[in-house]
């Protein structure tokens, strides 16, 4: 077990070197970033001012591994636009991302675990189909669209909900249903796969045999095994879900760290961007992490 | 599989394969207007007329009949813009697919196939790419560099080869043992020969699964880039971009983003079941 966590261990801090050498090329592609910077009226001297400003006038590899020793202390910069540390940004902006995917991951797990459950119960029915078929539409469902469809509907017309910010836990009901799409699908798939089989297993037969009731064989007994692989799938999907707010985030006008990267690219704000990009890298490796660690923990079996 | 699930079969695959035949007729559909469009669209998608800006669609009162789905805000024909739209939905799905299946089928079959050292490489690969945020990402390439149509392609095609990558590896790590390549291999065949005439033709119906599967992605991401303003450039008439550009006009006539919303949604859902079809047709089951 703890040999099995140090190799993960590994691996994750691996990407993460990873991840960080591909955040800093990916600021770099774009040629002289002292060009971008200055804008398209600068001068000459403006774009050498700027150079030398921001240290660009110094080897590719220097400023590579300085950002690099800064970051790994966690001083990620300074944003070029609001002139304050990039670490408080972020720092800032997560609040109402985190709580924008907690929200997301908690509706869908309330969806999807019912959906899943009562689809094996009743397979090959026309629940069942219904059930996938809506998994279907939730795959093929632009989040963005659905964002605006919401916001026509409960927004406008009904005028149940506020249509962007927030100030109070309305304001993330809507973003949040939008977020849960996203995993429903994969969530309820899991489910039904999980309960299906471990209904036909040995120990629900056993279970059977002794006269226990059906719900206390459904929800003790095949459930308990089922959820293993959702609960842990659910810790990745959290990391995606974070990754993919960026798109609600500008729709619903949430000013989380998805808006603030949306923002700093328009902005050519480069040390905001590729933190951005690292941060949540770094989160997904340490929720994949959390996703393995569950296994373990709730899966005896996984243990050895 | 127990006998219960084979008795029960029967009525399943009706209703499965009623799926795939109407993902068939979208994606045929699809298909006929994004390679005829410039020969079936009624007006020019491009020609603006403030004169008749914002005509409402058919089923709405006083619509006008020459312009069956209304127009935008720039009096450009909705209808026209739809369909030119399919074509750039269609060009970019199938391209990026293209990029990225020979990308990750490339390394999945590396990894799969030889394992060891080289299998964990591509496994790092894969859980770096994993990582890495693709919307997030894709953004930052397009804001840097520019939006155009190649640099999109290349960019979402250098992002989504992880599913071929993880298909292409297990399956061919299957094949691998099978007496086929072991009598290949004694017959004297070059790597490259086993590669691409036994282990590439076994595993071929798993990723054609996986090629539709993600046209599908390729065209919702193409949409949601396009919708943030780094995606397509307009004035091409991308559905991501009619959605975006209509979105001041929304709460006024909600139909500018139902219209094209509805054809991306369609479409994709579309896709999906072909390749839910095609998964069921060939016999290769998800791994779950």
């Amino acid at each position: 077990m703890l040999r099995f966590l140090f190799r993960r261990l590994i691996v994750a801090l691996l990407v993460a070197a990873t991840v960080m050498t591909l955040a800093f090329v990916l600021t770099r592609l774009s040629g002289d970033l002292a060009i971008s910077i200055a804008g398209p009226n600068a001068t000459a001297a403006d774009i050498e001012a700027v150079r030398k400003a921001y240290g660009l006038d110094r080897p590719v590899l220097t400023q590579f591994f300085d950002w690099v020793g800064r970051a790994v202390t966690g001083d990620l910069g300074n944003s070029y636009f609001f002139q304050t540390r990039v670490s408080t940004l972020i720092a800032e902006r997560m609040p109402v991302t985190l709580t924008l995917g907690l929200t997301g991951l908690s509706l869908a797990l309330l969806i999807s675990i019912p959906m899943g459950i009562l689809a094996a119960v009743r397979e090959n029915t026309n629940f069942d189909r219904a059930v996938q078929m809506v998994a279907l539409i939730g795959q093929a469902m632009p989040s963005f669209w659905l964002g605006l469809l919401l916001m026509i509907i409960f927004g406008l017309t009904l005028g149940w909900l506020p249509i962007s910010g927030t100030g109070s836990w309305e304001h993330f009901v809507m973003p949040g249903i939008v977020l849960s799409f996203s995993a429903v699908p994969a969530l309820t798939r899991l489910t039904r796969a999980g309960m299906i089989q471990a209904m036909s297993s040995d120990y629900i037969r056993t279970a059977r045999a002794k006269g226990l009731s059906r719900a206390s064989i459904l929800l003790k007994h095949a459930l308990r095994n089922a959820a293993i692989p959702v609960v842990a799938i659910a810790a990745v999907q959290l990391g995606f879900m974070l990754g993919g707010s960026i798109v609600i985030e500008q729709v619903f006008a949430l000013h989380g760290v998805g808006f603030l990267a949306w923002e700093s690219i328009a902005k050519n704000d480069f040390p905001v961007v590729q933190a951005v990009v690292l941060v949540l890298a770094v989160i997904y490796v340490a929720l994949t992490m959390v996703s393995d660690l569950l296994n373990a923990v709730l899966d005896p079996r996984l243990r050895a | 599989m127990s006998a219960a699930i084979t008795v029960n079969a029967g009525p399943r695959r009706g209703w499965k394969s009623a799926g795939t035949w109407i993902g068939a007729v979208i994606v045929g559909l699809a298909l006929f207007c994004a390679i005829f469009a410039p020969l079936i669209v009624p007006h020019d998608p491009f020609a603006q007329d403030l004169n008749r800006r914002l005509l409402v669609p058919f089923w709405m009162e006083g619509h006008n009949p020459d312009f069956i789905l209304g127009t935008d805000q720039l009096g450009r024909d909705y209808l026209s813009r739809l369909i030119w739209g399919c074509r750039i939905s269609m060009l970019i799905g199938v391209t990026v697919t293209i990029v990225s299946g020979v990308i990750g089928i490339t390394i999945g079959v590396l990894g799969g196939f030889f394992g060891g050292r080289i299998d964990d490489a591509v496994l790092f690969a894969i859980t770096t790419r994993l990582s890495i945020p693709v919307v997030l990402v894709a953004l930052a390439v397009v804001g840097l560099l520019g939006t155009s149509m190649t640099l999109l392609v290349l960019t979402l095609g250098l992002l989504l080869w992880d599913r071929f990558a993880v298909v292409a590896r297990s399956t061919s790590m299957q094949v691998r043992n099978l007496d086929f390549v072991a009598a290949a291999w004694c017959a004297g065949c070059s790597r490259f020969r086993v590669l691409s005439r036994e282990v590439l033709p076994n595993i071929a119906s798993h990723l054609v699964v996986v090629a539709t599967l993600e046209i599908a992605l390729a065209i919702l991401l193409e949409a949601t880039l396009s919708f943030l303003g780094l995606g397509v450039p307009p004035p091409l008439p991308s559905w991501g971009l009619m959605i975006a550009e209509a979105k001041d006009y929304m709460f006024f006539s909600p139909w500018v983003i139902v219209i094209p919303g509805v054809a991306l949604f369609v479409l994709v859902l579309g896709i999906n079941l072909l390749g839910d079809g095609l998964r069921d047709a060939f016999g290769t089951r998800s791994r779950s």
